[in-house]
């Protein structure tokens, strides 16, 4: 007789019960030695101190229905203050008939670089023409008037708008600005490397509140009676300027982590300068410094704000701008958190935009 | 480094104004070319000029330069706008960005000269008062002895008010804020009796507070401020009709010419220096270059001194200030303007 042996594996054991669920992980990540404990004791204390009484003021207690001051309950935020001046803080003073044509021109952008985020879409080239060289001349058009709109002059755009419009136009003018400034950096030729290393020094020297500030007190002054130009320009110019001189050192960092050995074999190929420098240099040293550059382009958003001293309404001054009417005294805490709500959500879509390009950029050097 | 800065920039400007900028008349044409009266006012400051819900740029420095362009083109609506910060009001109006500055800003010695500003009258008279709580039952600043006070720190109203005080022989307790919101905050929660600043400050903080009708602001004005429009040196007729575009409001006022009245006014005044005025006797608008019924224009759109004064700061407003030194001369006020003849 033959006996048959089948082999029965025995079930596995699950694994002790303190190092799964939700108790295992509390073990490893909050309780996992005493100073680990007495640190999430303390958190937590925080937390409880700090958290009900500010969702108390910001949500259970706040008054978001009414039109006018007296319709809000001490105690809690007024947020029909930010809801009666919604259209300023977005728009500024662009005439209200005429707000169209704003959202349109975001709309635009907003289709024009869906494309682009795709990897191997037929209309990446299409659409990276259109908002190279396209929607630039299409939104200045859509804002300022023309071709049949009604003119609107840069004096009444403000808010959100106008915040984006500096960032955008900064960036825009920035990024190839600092490129060419830093590899004019590392030039062999002496006379451009003095005039890129000078004007580097000379942009990263002074502050950004004294450049807008020359921009728009000294500037008149010096600039023959009557004629003036435009304040926005102005500032806009003076952005442009200074951010590129910190573009430029950030893309300098690329262009040096790149090893010799990738110039010469860009040279031993026999590729021209701007070849080598648009084929090989560039677009491993530009990877290398995403970082860097989203760093430069999230202050550089922030920094927008300091037009207030030049008195241009972005989004931070409409708001303070509000807090005046004597209609609405009172409310800056209101102004000021809305407002920080405003730049972080952009500066954290910026940095989670960054972070996705690293990861489908990522072609060797990840560690 | 602010002071040498500041030397130059002096130095700038006075050059600017002395080199001669335009010969007379000059800004009326441009204006006229324009379409417009370029305004600087400020970047917000409650019923002096701010934006309302609409975008409207509104306030007593703002409704002035209506005044200008009513009696500039017979139209109100024709000014444009230019907000600007306290650094750069004066080089904007040097360099002709703006035509009429009329941004609360104090009509004193040096910036009549040196940055070579005219000051053409004065719209409000303010300066620095004291607001308290009205528990503590008192009626004058003189009975404030031995009382604390909120105060911004490192400012000129601190150093006004110790003058004050030493030469009234009496005693206080600063307690310092950084800003004017805290102070503010501070004297509403009773941390100290008062709070000192500039009147039209005043009744804007008392806004801000849970109840107001617990604070009073006291009539003691301890310092100068006469806040007004100002124009660059080197155009005598455009001085003349900013100034005088005040004094026909002032003297409306005085003779009871209201935006609702003047019409009746220029078909039934008989008052010689109201017939003057409206235009309905002589020639005097060709003197300034303007229309002769520019003053009907002017009180017809924007008011007189009087209503523009109450609709922005006064009765009509949320801000609730009384006239006090800015009630007329025959009424016990500082505002006065020179005959219309």
């Amino acid at each position: 007789m033959e006996t048959k042996t089948t082999f029965t594996p025995h079930p596995e054991l699950p694994p002790p019960a303190n190092t799964v669920g939700a108790v295992g992980w509390l073990r490893a990540n909050l309780f996992s030695s005493p100073a680990n404990s007495l640190l999430t004791l303390f958190a937590l204390y925080l937390l409880w101190l700090l958290l009900p009484p500010a969702l108390e003021w910001l949500l259970f207690k706040a008054t978001w229905s009414g039109t006018t001051r007296a319709d809000c309950a001490p105690g809690g935020a007024c947020w029909v203050f930010i809801k009666m001046r919604f259209g300023q803080f977005m728009y500024g003073f662009f005439p209200e008939p005429e707000r169209w044509r704003v959202n349109l021109a975001w709309i635009l952008a907003v289709l024009g670089i869906l494309p682009l985020l795709g990897k191997r879409n037929p209309l990446r080239l299409p659409a990276a023409v259109f908002m190279l060289f396209v929607y630039p001349l299409i939104a200045f058009v859509l804002f300022s008037g023309g071709f049949g709109l009604a003119p609107v002059e840069t004096s009444q755009w403000g808010g959100l708008m106008l915040t984006l419009v500096i960032a955008v136009v900064g960036i825009a003018g920035a990024l190839p600005g600092g490129i060419l400034l830093a590899l004019g950096r590392r030039s062999k030729m002496p006379v451009i490397k003095t005039i890129c290393v000078t004007f580097i020094e000379f942009w990263r020297g002074v502050p950004l509140i004294t450049v807008l500030f020359m921009s728009s007190v000294m500037l008149p002054l010096f600039l023959p009676e009557g004629m003036s130009f435009d304040k926005l320009l102005r500032a806009l110019i003076g952005v442009i300027l200074f951010q590129s001189a910190y573009m430029a050192e950030v893309v300098r960092g690329g262009l040096q982590a790149i090893p010799k050995g990738q110039y010469e074999a860009a040279d031993a190929l026999g590729l021209s300068y701007p070849k080598a420098m648009g084929l090989v240099i560039l677009p491993q040293a530009l990877k290398l410094v995403i970082p860097g550059i989203v760093n430069t382009l999230i202050a550089l958003f922030k920094d927008t704000s300091l037009v207030i001293i030049i008195g241009l309404f972005d989004l931070l001054n409409s708001i303070h701008a509000a807090t005046v009417d004597p209609n609405w005294l009172g409310m800056s805490t209101e102004g000021y958190v809305f407002a920080a709500l405003m730049f972080w959500l952009f500066c954290f879509g910026m940095s989670q935009y960054s972070q996705w390009l690293e990861r489908r950029l990522h072609t060797g050097h990840k560690r | 480094m602010t002071h040498s800065f500041r030397r130059t920039a002096g130095a700038a400007l006075a050059l600017l104004a002395t080199t001669g900028i335009a010969h007379a008349g000059a800004t009326l044409d441009a204006v006229k070319k324009n379409g417009f009266v370029k305004c600087g006012v400020s970047d917000g400051l409650p019923g002096f000029s701010y934006t309302d819900d609409k975008g409207n740029v509104v306030g007593i420095d703002a409704d002035f330069c209506r005044a200008v362009a009513a009696a500039v083109f017979g139209d109100a609506t024709k000014v444009k706008f230019t907000p600007l910060t306290a650094k750069e009001r004066f080089t904007a109006l040097q360099s002709g960005e703006v035509d009429v500055l009329s941004r609360n800003s104090t009509w004193t010695s040096s910036r009549d000269t040196a940055l070579g500003l005219n000051f053409a009258g004065v719209t409000y008279y303010d300066g620095q008062g004291f607001l308290v709580n009205k528990k503590l039952g008192v009626k004058s600043a003189k009975e404030l002895d031995g009382a604390s006070v909120c105060i911004q720190a490192g400012t000129t109203t601190e150093l006004n008010l110790a003058d004050y005080f030493r030469s009234n022989k009496m005693k206080f307790t600063p307690i310092t804020y950084d800003k004017s919101d805290e102070s503010a905050k501070a004297l509403e929660a009773g941390r100290c009796d008062f709070l000192t600043s500039d009147q039209s400050q005043l009744y804007a903080q008392r806004i801000k507070f849970a109840n107001p009708d617990e604070f009073v602001v006291l009539p003691e004005v301890i310092s100068k401020e006469p806040l007004g429009p100002a124009v660059r040196h080197g155009d005598d007729e455009w001085f003349d009709i900013v100034k005088w575009t005040l004094f026909a409001q002032l003297n409306a006022e005085e003779l009871g010419i209201t935006s609702k009245n003047v019409d009746e006014m220029v078909k039934s005044a008989t008052n010689p220096d109201a017939k003057r005025l409206l235009g309905t006797e002589g020639e005097r608008g060709k003197d300034f270059g303007l229309a002769n019924d520019w003053v009907v224009k002017v009180v017809k759109q924007v008011g007189n001194y009087g209503e523009m004064f109450e609709r922005n700061v006064g009765e009509g407003s949320a801000l609730k200030i009384k006239r006090g030194q800015n009630a007329l001369w025959n009424q016990g006020g500082l505002q006065y303007a020179p005959p219309f003849r």
